[in-house]
């Protein structure tokens, strides 16, 4: 086992996938010589070969597209998209192509290709690279829409993703690339894409969240037991398809839920889940859902970039505002 | 079998590496007057980056684009612009920026984390710099566009990348300013290299000056560290564009001798030595060499120059950092002409959990 962090991890998943499977080829802007800007393709070139691991032109319409074609023809493509602010021209073949070929051909034709691109903020970054475009995904029938939030978890995931007969768009927190490392055993084992995993138990409110705010989460609920209320936190993980039941079942228990993102409110994937609960878990609730999430604004740069994301102080007041309710 | 089209495309040079001219000079250099505030405005640029990658790793700036080696572009081009033309920068156009009259404070603010970087009291209508690769081309030519129908004698000039040319977005912007006889000059800052991709390995093409010969209009090459070649190419795409000549594609011709961004470690993909060859090319000391044959020009007034540029920017900075934070509230002034109720309430949540001292420094 090594002590990896998320974007190591990112990169023994690709490595052991490549070779494992010779179907399975990378392609991305300076994912070669460069290792990407983020260094989670590095060696892969080297190790594979440029025919395997392509630097392409700066395009990501024609990264897209050609994916499609690849994935069709029985490579299996991981796309990388440099950050998801570049990611909207590839919308065109994701939505008309990639998440519809399987249908449109009764079957015959298939797309299993991932597309994989940093997301989210607090990094100081420019402007358009702290995107957080996981909702926009997630509306779009055929594609699976996965955030990992650890090493371990990011590890299993894209390896399931990878291995998924159909589009996967794999979106992974920046701020989570170097937070912090953990024992992760490169042994090839992919983890279930249709779960969520419950990462704390809890019996007094249920924390939703994934992603990097998975951190901010996780912190509330430690300041919350020191005040002896008890969070049960889920890390939804694989946004489409959702596994509601895991979330109804802790909220039957606990009552209270909280859903924590950092897309902006209107139409985030946050209001799947509230609605969720709305309709199958109604009498279970001891308290109104609330949504701690970016506000409706465009992401600011970054000298107020942390007054937009989701704070711990935040999530705990939402959390006193549901144990108030009753 | 019949040869139904042939195409050439020209390349100028001016002033060779040692700053020896070919003549005859173009009418404006041959005024050393006129070259002199190029001069300066491409040695501001140097100091500028210079300065402005020092703020980055002492923690005071965000990630930074310097335009080492490339100042000829830009100044080249804004030079030969009217101020009532529209310039569309990208991210490495700062040099450009400044002959128009954007303040070096308002970019330390832009690249500091601050909108407010991006509202130019100087040139109105100019667009803020653009980030997503080749969508500024675009808006040029729906710019120009604009111009054309109400018949006013602007001119809309953007700068892009040679890995921008491998987009969509350039081809077809390209295609419907050709088709509209739209004023619109485009550059191309062929610096060789799109973070690590070299220019052999963007485009099969022999130039990407030729890109435009598909689109039906002129497209030349310039080398792009001649500043005289540079102003006098794009003087005459602008003024040709002004006169309803249409679009003109200009491919200049440089290096980049730094980084990609402060983010960038430009060693892990390219040749230290290789790099160093390029410093003989250089803009700067190329117009420098020439002012000097031409005893236009003297160390003295070198170090004047030098001495002043230093407080022009050293004051920048201090404005900059003298600005304060952007409020709570900043976040939502500029989302909407005005703020939509359904958004007050969400203002008002960020106010509650605001930080008494505002926001976070860059
Ligand atoms: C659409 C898009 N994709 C990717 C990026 C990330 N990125 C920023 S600069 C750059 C390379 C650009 O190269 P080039 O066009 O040659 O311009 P240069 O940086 O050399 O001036 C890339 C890939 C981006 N900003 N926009
Ligand atoms: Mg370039």
């Amino acid at each position: 086992m090594a002590e990896l962090n998320l974007v190591e991890a990112i990169n023994r998943a690709l490595a052991w996938e490549m070779a494992h499977d010779e179907a399975v080829v990378l392609l991305g802007e300076d994912i070669g010589v460069n290792g990407g800007v983020f260094r989670a393709t590095v060696g892969l070139q080297e190790r594979f070969g440029e025919d395997r691991v392509i630097d392409t032109p700066l395009a990501e319409t024609a990264i897209a597209g050609t994916a499609i074609g690849m994935a069709a023809m029985g490579l299996k493509p991981v796309a990388e998209i440099q950050f998801s602010g570049f990611i909207y021209p590839t919308l065109d073949h994701l939505v008309n192509h990639a998440a519809r070929l399987r249908n449109r051909t009764r079957g015959r034709l298939a797309c299993p290709l991932v597309l994989r691109s940093p997301c989210g903020g607090g990094i100081h970054a420019p402007e358009h690279h702290s995107e957080s475009p996981e909702a926009m995904f997630t509306n779009v029938p055929g594609l699976r829409v996965v955030v990992p939030s650890s090493p371990g978890r990011a590890y299993g995931l894209l390896l399931a993703a990878m291995r998924d007969p159909d589009p996967v768009v794999f979106l992974e927190p920046t701020r989570l690339y170097r937070l912090f490392r953990q024992e992760v055993a490169d042994d090839g084992e992919a983890l279930p894409l249709d779960v969520c995993f419950t990462l704390r138990a809890g019996s007094d409110v249920t924390l939703v969240s994934w992603g990097a705010m998975l951190h901010e989460t996780l912190a509330a609920a430690d300041q919350l037991a020191a005040e002896g209320v008890m969070a049960e936190v889920i890390d939804v993980a694989t946004l489409k398809p959702l596994d509601l039941t895991t979330i109804l079942e802790s909220v039957a228990r606990t009552g209270r839920c909280v859903i924590v993102h950092e897309a902006a409110r209107t139409g985030g994937f946050g209001a799947e889940i509230a609605a969720g609960l709305a309709e199958h878990g109604l009498y279970t609730l001891l308290a109104p859902v609330r949504r701690v999430t970016g506000y409706d604004i465009v992401m600011p740069l970054a000298r107020l970039e942390m007054q937009y994301l989701p704070s711990v102080e935040r999530i705990v007041a939402a959390v006193r505002q549901t144990l108030e309710a009753s | 079998m019949a040869t139904v089209a042939r195409f050439e495309v020209e390349f100028t040079r001016y002033l060779e590496p040692d700053g020896t001219a070919h003549e005859p000079l173009p009418e404006f250099a041959r005024d050393p007057d006129r070259l002199i505030p190029l001069y300066r405005a491409m040695q501001l640029t140097r100091a500028f980056d210079t300065k402005a990658i020092a703020l980055q790793r002492t923690g005071k700036l965000g990630t930074f684009a310097s335009a080492l080696g490339q100042e000829a572009i830009g100044v080249g081009v804004a030079s030969a612009m009217r101020i009532e033309d529209v310039f569309l920068p990208s991210y490495r156009d700062h040099a450009a920026q400044f002959v128009r009259g954007v303040t070096l404070a308002e970019s330390l603010l832009y690249w500091g984390g601050d909108e407010r970087g991006s509202a130019f009291a100087g040139p109105r209508d100019d667009f803020p710099i653009c980030v997503p690769i080749a969508t500024q081309v675009c808006h040029a030519a729906g710019a120009a566009y604009a111009f054309k129908l109400r018949a006013e004698a602007r001119v809309a000039v953007c700068v892009l990348g040679d890995g921008a040319t491998s987009k969509g977005d350039f081809y077809e912007a390209m295609n419907f300013a050709a088709l509209w006889q739209a004023p619109l000059v485009m550059v191309v800052n062929n610096n060789q290299w799109a973070i690590s991709v070299p220019r052999t390995r963007q485009s099969a093409a022999r130039t990407l000056a030729q890109k435009a010969i598909a689109a039906g209009i002129e497209g030349r090459q310039v080398d792009g560290n001649d500043i005289v070649a540079v102003h006098d190419a794009a003087a005459r795409a602008i003024e040709k564009a002004r006169d309803g000549g249409g679009p003109t594609l200009i491919e200049a011709l440089t290096y980049r001798l730094g980084d990609h961004t402060t983010a960038d470690d430009a060693t892990r993909y390219r040749d230290a030595a290789a790099v160093e060859e390029q410093w003989a090319f250089e803009p700067i000391a190329r117009l420098r060499n020439h002012l000097l044959a031409r005893d236009a020009w003297s160390r003295e007034r070198e170090e004047q120059l030098l001495h002043e540029i230093g407080a022009e920017i050293d004051a920048a900075v201090e404005h900059y950092l003298a600005t304060p934070l952007p409020t709570t509230e900043a976040m939502f002034e500029h989302l909407h002409a005005r703020l939509p109720a359904a958004l007050a309430a969400q203002r008002a949540e960020a106010l509650a959990f605001a930080p008494a001292q505002g926001g976070d420094h860059g």
